[in-house]
């Protein structure tokens, strides 16, 4: 013998709501969102997820849900509860989460969040209230108020040369893979409310189990709104939106949902070990004074053409740099420049903390393309050193102040069977003018290009074949 | 927060601003210290961004690909998974915020980040949860704009950042890192302000220190994350818990608001930072921050080698913004000069901090041109030379 | 048997909660609710059950918008 009261997941007084009237709605005489708030109340107490339910409210005559269900409440951005609805979900996993949205705030503010959310297979329950109209804010068009009807913003009545047709929004989204129940409903009779009920039911189930996303499409009477009396508003849902909206299930293809993280245990050793993973502990020291043909700091350009690996260059010179306990920095030529163009990068190496990162008058210049090296030589300090690739740059620097060293890094890199690594060629080369790093720190520095065995070798010859041009090309010259 | 609490009818919000005693010693915060036992990693400050959420305990990453901040999402991707965290990319910006929302809501920390167009889609979702005072971290790697702009850095997010870009009363804090070790120090930080006040917090830096490589020494894993009692976490503790950010009756959302601007107060007074440094009596200060800042330092080197009176105030807070320290900088000064990469965005927070009593001089490139030394040196002169005219 | 099934029920409604939206008084399949002539609390008139013929079927209780609005349940004999 069963009786019927008020759920335990609706609260029996409103103090939220608050003014002279906390016992009764805010909702006005007959409106559906009422119903449906018994419904879902009565599904989530049956399936005993009250404790768990975190319901989101988003604008709309519902935004005020939080008045009357007796669960976790997050009002919500217009249109937004299904990515607010995602956040929760993700970083509560066994929380099950409802968003309740309205026709203009799903359908049409809300579009692509709804879309983005079902694709995506979000585990997740959605209740759609589809009154046709916006009503909180006065009556206005909704997406899906049938052609011809007269609102605040439709005059003369929907036409569909103006605005198109309502939205089917359960048949939109049924063929979706991430959807796993859409279904369409009203509250016209006992009979339907009942489906409709059921329908709920089966959508949170899915949620409790795993099992993704669920749409519940409600045709909610709005008699303020359609401008009717409660009753009327029965037979205007079964005269204007039953052949727009046919009521029905769209898609119940249940599918299982692989286990989440669980986001909100936190484990500081985890963290520990994964982002301070390779590196060693503190203590590392200058390994030996070299001898430098540039005094620091040192203020590098590397520049060529996008795919020479200059960024590279740039960044293993900084790293030698780092090793050898100096201050660095790297800063790249960044965005659409860096794929096919040109390429260039500014690395500061100091003995005193790198203020300034932008070289604007480098004292070392290595310049792998012609037009790198008339790009950046008038920018040279006096004194500096220019280090080119004498393979694709037939004349070399012109002003008499530079020190001018060729390598033919292309030709030498081509010879080892990959012109790839020319670039490894010329930093080979700076670390013979350089004098560093130590010849220990030289081989984790090419294991951080490249751990595979073969280019590891290639690279290792390819420094190896710099550094004797380097040695080469600068003996004539002291 | 529950809105059936009984406002309290405060009455109007009145404010006197004095004008700031220049000899009154300012107060400043400092990062807390940490511990660090490992040798620095080379890497980007986008890079960096992420590291250091990780290492202060975020859990949750949803964002949109944006150059040139897209490496803080890469890093995301791969390192959030392989700690239990989550990495979601979202269907867009607007959609991204929210997610940091819902999170936020559920009391996990939690971040977005973005570069400036994108940053203004997130305005919608930055005001509601300043509204619905959600702990959440919101990075800017700001490039070019207005419009789509361009790539190249820029500092002109100042204004929708650090005034509010989006609709209502409220202030964030701002952080304005100008390394790689800030982008991860600062991030940390970052995360302690936002639980630590209930509020989103921003970190604000641009292209070029988003893309350039340092050493960065980072610190351990934060051992504990505060407990969230006002959060909503699906369970029976948090049932009666509400997140929201409409008050609709007009008293209860003044209170609301004056709760919020009672936080700001709080934050202005104990969470200011700025560095100073070069001539202890200046005649000209030179303000600015982010990457400005080590374009500057370079100009201040040159100038305090030539034994002229200058000095550089760094605002490490934008907002708030550190007024006090700027008055006490220029008690004696003849001029201030403040160097943007903007037409002119928080010199108008260097005029008030000045208040009128010397001239404040701005140079600005914009569009991802940069100042160099040599263009800041000359200004510095043309200035002081200015200054003598008028003394 | 209709007579003894009958009885068993009870609707009970809260009146000054009802809106007069009417909507139970239109579903109940059993036509055993009414619209009050009186006026309640707010202004609008009640409804009310004519205090037979409830078959419990909870119809009234699912269309009620108002979630401390009806209550159906086994007809106490001590009130009878």
């Amino acid at each position: 013998m069963k009786e019927f009261h008020r759920p335990e997941a609706l609260y029996s007084t409103f103090p939220r709501k608050g003014g002279a009237d906390p016992e009764a709605t805010h909702y006005c005489p007959g409106c559906g969102h009422g119903i449906i708030h018994k419904l879902l109340g009565e599904v989530i107490d049956e399936l005993g997820v009250g404790e768990r339910t975190v319901l989101i409210s988003p604008v709309g005559c519902s935004v005020f849900a939080y008045y009357y269900f007796n669960a976790g409440n997050i009002q919500a951005a217009h249109g937004r509860a299904p990515a607010v609805a995602t956040g929760v979900k993700r970083a509560r996993p066994d929380s099950i989460v409802i968003s309740y949205q309205g026709d203009g705030d799903l359908a049409a503010i809300g579009g692509n969040n709804i879309l983005q959310a079902a694709n995506r297979g979000e585990n997740m329950t959605v209740v759609f209230v589809n009154n046709a109209i916006y009503g909180m804010t006065g009556g206005q068009l909704a997406p899906t108020s049938p052609l011809g009807m007269k609102t605040t913003t439709t005059p003369e009545g929907r036409e569909f040369e103006e605005y198109g047709s309502p939205m089917r929004v359960a048949e939109l989204l049924a063929p979706l893979d991430g959807v796993s129940l859409s279904s369409r409903h009203a509250l016209i009779n006992a009979g339907e409310i009942i489906k409709t009920k059921k329908a709920l039911k089966k959508a949170i189930k899915y949620q409790m189990e795993g099992k993704g996303f669920s749409l519940v499409e409600i045709l909610s009477q709005c008699p303020t709104g359609w401008k009717v009396d409660p009753v009327e508003s029965l037979h205007w849902v079964e005269e204007h939106m039953l052949k727009v909206f046919p009521l029905g299930t769209y898609k119940d293809e249940p599918r299982q949902r692989p286990t989440p993280p669980h986001p909100a245990d936190y484990e500081p050793a985890l963290i520990d070990r994964v982002i301070h993973a390779g590196t060693s502990a503190n203590g590392r020291g200058k390994a030996h004074e070299p001898v430098r043909p540039v005094t620091l700091p040192l203020g590098i350009r590397a520049a060529g053409f996008g795919g020479q690996g200059i960024l590279l260059l740039g960044e293993m010179l900084a790293k030698a740099g780092l090793a050898e306990g100096l201050s660095v920095t790297w800063l790249p030529s960044y965005g659409p420049e860096m794929r096919g163009g040109t390429a260039n990068c500014s690395v500061v190496i100091s003995d005193t903390p790198v203020g300034n990162p932008i070289v604007d008058q480098p004292n070392l210049l290595l310049a792998l393309n012609r037009p790198s090296l008339e790009r950046f030589e008038p920018m040279m300090q006096p004194g500096g050193v220019v280090i080119y690739d004498s393979s694709l740059i037939d004349v070399g620097p012109t002003r008499s102040d530079l020190t001018a060293i060729a390598i033919p890094a292309t030709k030498i890199a081509d010879e080892l069977g990959t012109a790839k690594v020319a670039n490894v060629v010329m930093l080979g080369a700076c670390m013979e003018l350089l004098a560093f790093p130590s010849q220990s720190e030289r081989d984790p520095l090419l294991q951080s290009i490249s751990r595979d065995e073969k280019m590891l070798e290639a690279n290792r010859l390819a420094l190896k074949g710099g550094m004797e041009a380097a040695r080469a090309a600068a003996a004539p010259a002291r | 927060m529950s809105q059936v609490d009984s406002p309290t009818h405060r009455g109007p919000f009145r404010k006197v601003f004095h004008p700031y005693h220049p000899m009154s010693q300012p107060t400043s915060s400092r990062s807390e210290p940490r511990s660090r036992s490992h040798a620095p990693q080379f890497m980007k400050g986008n890079e960096a961004v992420v590291h250091g959420a990780l290492l202060a305990g975020c859990r949750c990453f949803f964002g949109y690909p944006i150059t040139p901040a897209s490496e803080i999402a890469h890093t995301a991707a791969e390192l959030f998974p392989e700690v239990g965290g989550v990495f979601l990319q979202a269907e867009s910006e607007i959609a991204a915020i929210q997610m940091v929302y819902g999170a936020s809501s559920a009391g996990v920390r939690c971040m977005t980040a973005s570069s400036s167009p994108g940053i203004s889609l997130k305005q919608e979702g930055i005001s509601y949860a300043a509204g619905s005072e959600l702990p959440m971290v919101i990075v800017d790697i700001t490039r070019g704009g207005p419009g789509l702009g361009n790539i190249a850095p820029e500092q002109s997010d100042y204004f929708q950042m650090v005034k509010g870009g989006g609709h209502g009363n409220y202030r964030l804090p701002v952080l304005a890192p100008a390394s790689a070790q800030e982008m991860c120090d600062f991030t940390v930080d970052a995360f302690t302000l936002a639980d630590r006040y209930r509020t989103p917090v921003v970190v604000l830096a641009d292209g070029l220190i988003g893309q350039m490589k340092e050493p960065v020494s980072l610190p351990d894993a934060v051992r504990e994350i505060p407990d969230k009692p006002w959060s909503v976490r699906g369970d029976g503790a948090t049932r009666e818990n509400l997140i929201c950010s409409i008050f609709l009756d007009p008293p209860v959302l003044e209170d609301h608001v004056r709760h919020l601007h009672d936080k700001e107060m709080e934050i202005e007074a104990k969470e200011t930072r700025w560095e100073l440094e070069g001539h202890p009596d200046p005649e000209l200060v030179l303000v600015s921050y982010g990457v400005v800042s080590r374009i500057v330092r370079g100009a201040l080197d040159e100038a305090l080698a030539k034994g002229m009176r200058v000095a550089a105030l760094r605002p490490q807070t934008l907002w708030p913004f550190p007024t006090a320290a700027l008055a006490h900088a220029t008690r004696d000064a003849k001029a201030v000069l403040c160097v943007e990469l903007s037409t002119g965005q928080m010199v108008e927070d260097v005029r008030l901090g000045v208040g009128g009593a010397i001239p404040v001089h701005f140079l600005g490139r914009c569009g991802g041109v940069l100042p160099t030394v040599t263009e800041i040196g000359e200004e510095m002169e043309s200035v002081l030379a200015q200054a003598e005219v008028l003394s | 048997m209709s007579n003894s099934h009958h009885r068993r029920f009870n609707v009970e409604f809260h009146e000054d909660l009802c809106k007069g939206c009417g909507l139970c008084v239109h579903m109940c399949p059993h036509h055993v609710l009414v619209q009050s002539e009186r006026l309640n609390r707010r202004g609008f008139h009640p409804a009310e059950y004519v205090g037979e013929g409830c078959t419990g079927c909870g119809i009234c209780f699912h269309t009620c918008p108002e979630p401390s609005g009806i209550d159906v349940e086994p007809h106490s004999p001590t009130s009878a």
